[in-house]
Formats: structure tokens, sequence, C-alpha cells
């Protein structure tokens, strides 16, 4: 590992200040990802400006019925906050199917948001890797790709965003909240993470010297149902194959309400709007599901070695929606009956 | 708890020394430390390597094995991911901490009493993050596998599924899984979870 300078700041300000003055600089929170790949050599930051003490690790709940999560939230304790659990089940399910227990303790909602492709190209600093090293080639789109993107890959890059976490958020619609130097924006959490195209070194819309300070929900869906099911290729402290997040809400038997999220497959949380507009209005039964379902991973194109993943993210996908509609079914006529 | 330089531990930061080396304060097992260190140094490296207590291990060294969970905060966490620096003022626990004088943690008794180990060399992380998972549990912290029914902020009741889960983050190449299994079960049977902080 390289030497690299350290200082601790207060305030979400001074943060931003540090990080505008010091070229190489880089924001620590519970540096789960990024002190594992300053080891790796794949980071290598002249600073560490340390955010993770910044007044920013509450979960609050707004005057609109939303939730608004700060960035140095601990990823264990927004799982189990009980607002998340009985609100927004799908997100604390997510996350409590990332990791491990030792590392949800440590890791912060920010950090997790802008975590790092678990590509092995990328993690390998003797390869090429177009993320890495722009312009060195991508060793993967021939290589070893087995867990690799299916969906909105490019000739540059086929690399996966790992977190299960976003992957709710993007079917929560959440809005990401950024600090910089020119002021405070907002980016919703479906265009956070950006695709490859000719410039895979950038995962997402941050700026450089931006501090991601929290994270946004709005009120959950009147009647809606969410949930979110991983498959790994073992049962625990794995990252995803596929995973799909949705959120469902039935009325007399008709989707009234259908957000959709695939992880695993993109570099990005794919929300899937082509299945969600075919979702709208139809009858909530598995054939419509599998149709909708369909209709999105037409658009696939698998890697040599990852073609499993289109037929698994077709059955995850309907296996969660009739999941979702059963129970909305099994609600309706207990209120009915 | 004042220092020596009459600050108050963690509250102003570390002091920099220069730009590679920082002062800092570290409470280990209760001990107070007042240290200079690299930036570069690990919680894990720090343990082993300055104060020379070797019971927490180097496994992978990449937050994926769990040989170096201790507690920090009474909170269970991969050591070898932690930079010192980042954690002046926190108070650390290790495999070495955890006995009361002479009287063993009843996690400590539970693993020698069903033999939870073979070559012995992940069972240290193998206890502290045990002491983690029974606080958590206690503390109503769901799992992967806690039913969605279960109400929130609830204590979880340790069945053997949420066992395997909880502890998923540390392996064991000698495959001791069944008995590590059990020994974590009579500890939460005993009531070891309560107060583990």
């Amino acid at each position: 590992m390289r030497p690299f300078g350290y200082l601790r700041v207060d305030s979400v300000d001074e943060a931003v200040r540090a990080a505008a003055g010091q070229p190489g600089a880089q924001f620590l929170a519970g540096g789960t990802n990024l002190v594992d790949l300053m080891k790796l050599g794949v980071e290598a930051p002249r600073t560490l400006i340390d955010v993770s003490r910044l007044p920013l690790d509450r979960v609050e709940e707004l005057p609109d019925g939303g939730l608004r999560i700060g960035a140095t939230v601990r990823n264990a304790d927004l799982a189990a906050a009980p607002v998340v659990r009985d609100r927004y089940p799908v997100l604390s399910q997510a996350l409590l199917a990332g990791a491990s227990g030792q590392l949800r303790n440590t890791a912060t909602t920010g950090g997790n948001l802008l975590q790092r492709t678990r590509c092995g190209y990328f993690q390998d600093t003797a390869k090429p890797c177009n993320k890495r090293e722009p312009g060195s080639g991508c060793p993967a789109v021939d290589g070893a790709h087995r867990d690799l993107a299916v969906l909105g890959h490019s000739a540059h890059c086929v690399a996966t965003q790992p977190s299960d976490m976003a992957v709710a958020l993007a079917a929560l619609d959440a809005t990401v909240h950024l600090h910089g130097p020119e002021g405070e924006r907002t980016v919703p959490a479906t265009d956070f993470h950006r695709l490859p195209g000719d410039s895979p070194e950038r995962d997402t819309e941050i700026r450089l010297g931006e501090l991601l300070t929290a994270v946004e929900l709005p009120p959950p869906r009147a009647g809606a149902r969410s949930r979110y099911r991983k498959v790994r290729d073992r049962a625990s402290f794995a990252f995803a194959l596929v995973s799909v997040a949705a959120v469902l809400a039935v009325r007399d038997g008709v989707v009234v309400h259908a957000a959709l999220a695939f992880g695993g497959l993109a570099h990005r949380p794919w929300r899937a709007r082509t299945a969600e507009a075919a979702l709208h209005g139809a009858p909530a039964t598995e054939e419509h599901f599998a149709r909708a379902a369909a209709a999105e991973l037409a658009a696939a194109a698998p890697l040599r070695d990852n073609g499993f993943k289109v037929p698994l993210a077709q059955s995850l996908a309907v296996g969660v929606l009739t999941e979702l509609a059963d129970r909305a079914d099994r609600a309706g006529r207990a209120d009915n009956g | 708890m004042p220092t020596a330089d009459g600050r108050r531990d963690g509250a102003d930061g570390p002091r920099p020394v220069n730009g590679r080396h920082s002062a800092l304060t570290l409470t280990v097992n209760g001990t107070p430390h007042a240290l200079t260190l690299d930036h570069r140094t690990t919680v894990l490296d720090l343990l082993r390597e300055h104060l020379g207590l070797t019971g927490t291990k180097k496994g992978c060294d990449h937050g994926q094995c769990g040989a170096c969970t201790v507690l920090v905060d009474g909170r269970r966490a991969n050591s070898c991911l932690l930079l010192a620096v980042a954690h002046d003022g926190r108070r650390i626990t290790t495999v070495e901490g955890l006995a009361d004088a002479d009287r063993l943690h009843p996690l400590q008794e539970a693993f020698l009493e069903r033999d939870a180990l073979q070559c012995g060399y992940c069972t240290p992380g193998q206890i502290c993050s045990a002491v983690g998972v029974l606080a958590e549990a206690a503390d109503g912290f769901p799992s992967h596998v806690t039913p969605d029914t279960a109400p929130s902020g609830a204590p979880v009741a340790l069945t053997a599924d949420e066992i395997r889960e909880r502890m998923s983050g540390n392996l064991c190449r000698c495959g001791a899984y069944p008995r590590i299994v059990e020994a974590v079960a009579d500890a939460a049977a005993a009531g070891a979870g309560v107060g583990g902080r």
C-alpha cells in the first residue's frame, strides 16, 4: 500500500473544502471496499479524508412520509431500523442479503453505493482493465466473465455493479444527495450508476470532490408489497449472480403499480421499465408476469459463459412477482371475509 | 479519559506527526494505548505487530475469512479492513479480552465443551464473531433468514439456521461448522447474549 496523508473532518463543508484543496484525496467512511482496494494497489489515494464521524448517521422520517438515510448509517443499522423493516422491507432484505455480519456493521450507506465492481480483472493490477486504466483493454469480454453483465455492457467493459442495496433503492425510486464545491444537488438512484459505454472508469454520476451525504426514499406506495430475492453460488456471503427487487400493488386482480429492478445483470441496477409498462393494468397472473419479464430480457446479450443468467433472471422475476401477488390476494380475501 | 497530552480520547482526532504518521489513542481490552502509527497500519497489524496480541489472526487480509474479527465499541468487525488511525478513541476487544480474570467467557467454555475446532486458527475470530452475534440477536438485529413476520426490534431466537447465516463471515477450513453451531447455540441458550456488550 502506498503511504498517504490522513485528515479527520467534523462537517460536510470541511470535508468538501479539504477535498477541493488536495488532489488525489479520497473520502474514507467504513473503508470495507476502499481499504481492500488500497491493499490490492487498485486505489492509491494521496490523502484520506475521514468522513466516518460526520453527523450523517441518522435515519429520519420526513414530513411527506418519506425517509432520509444519512450517508454514514451502517448497513446493519439500516437493515434493522424498524421503519425500514416495516415500510420498505425490500431495502432491509437487500441489505441483509449482502456481505457478512462483520462487514454490515462497518460498511455505510454512501460507501455501499460507491463500491467498485468485483470483476476479477479490475481487482488484478497485473491485468489490463479499461475501468482501472482507461484504454488498456478488457480481457473479461473473452475471459472469465461468468459473473459479469448480460445487459447494457459495451465492448470496453462488461463489469457488474455489486451492491444489493442499490438494486432495492432503484426499485424504490430513491434520490441520492450530493454535496460538492458548487453546492448541493440530487440524482435519482436509477440514474446514479452509469452504463459503461466508452468511459467505464466512471461508475456513477458523482463528480470529483463531491460527497454523498444522504439517500431519500419517497413515501411507500399505498397498498404495495415489496421483496428482494438473490441467487448466488452459496447460501450466504456471496455476490449476486442475479437478484430482483420488486414493488407490486394489485387491486381487484389487476396490477396498479409495479417497480422491478435486477441486480447482477449490468453495470448498474437494471430498472425494468419495459416489463413495468407491460405489467401496468395487466392481470396479476404468472402468465402475464412471465410475458413482462421476457419483454425486458429480450434486450439481453449474454457473453460466452453467462447465458444462464437470462433464464435465471426470468424465473426469479416471475417467482417474486407471483409471491407478491399471492400475498396481495390473500390479504384481499382476508379483508373481504 | 484524558491522555498524557490532555486530549480527551478521540475528541479532537488523531494528531498528525508528519504527512504519513499520526499520534492517536486506542483502548484495547480496557487498556488505553497512546501510539504513533503509519497511516497504513490496520487494527489487525496494530494488535499483532505493535501490541503483541497475537490471538487475533490474519487469514485472507481482505475481509473474506473472518479470522481477524474483533469487537469495536462492542460490535464485531474485520480488523484487517480497519485503519487504526480512523479508530482513534475507540474501544477494541480481542479474544484476549473476553475472559473475566480466570473465568473464561461462556463462548470460550462452549467451544471447549463442544470441541468446536480442529486446527484452531479461525477460533478467535469465530468466538469474537459469536459474541457479536449473541448481542445483535438480543438487540433485535434481523438476518437474511429471520422471518418477515418477526416483530421489528424484538430479540431474535438463535435457531441453527440463524447461527449459520449470522456466522457466514467466518470460514473454517477444517470444517468444524457443525460443532461451532452447537457451541454458539449452547451459549445462546445459557443467556450469554444478555448484557454481552
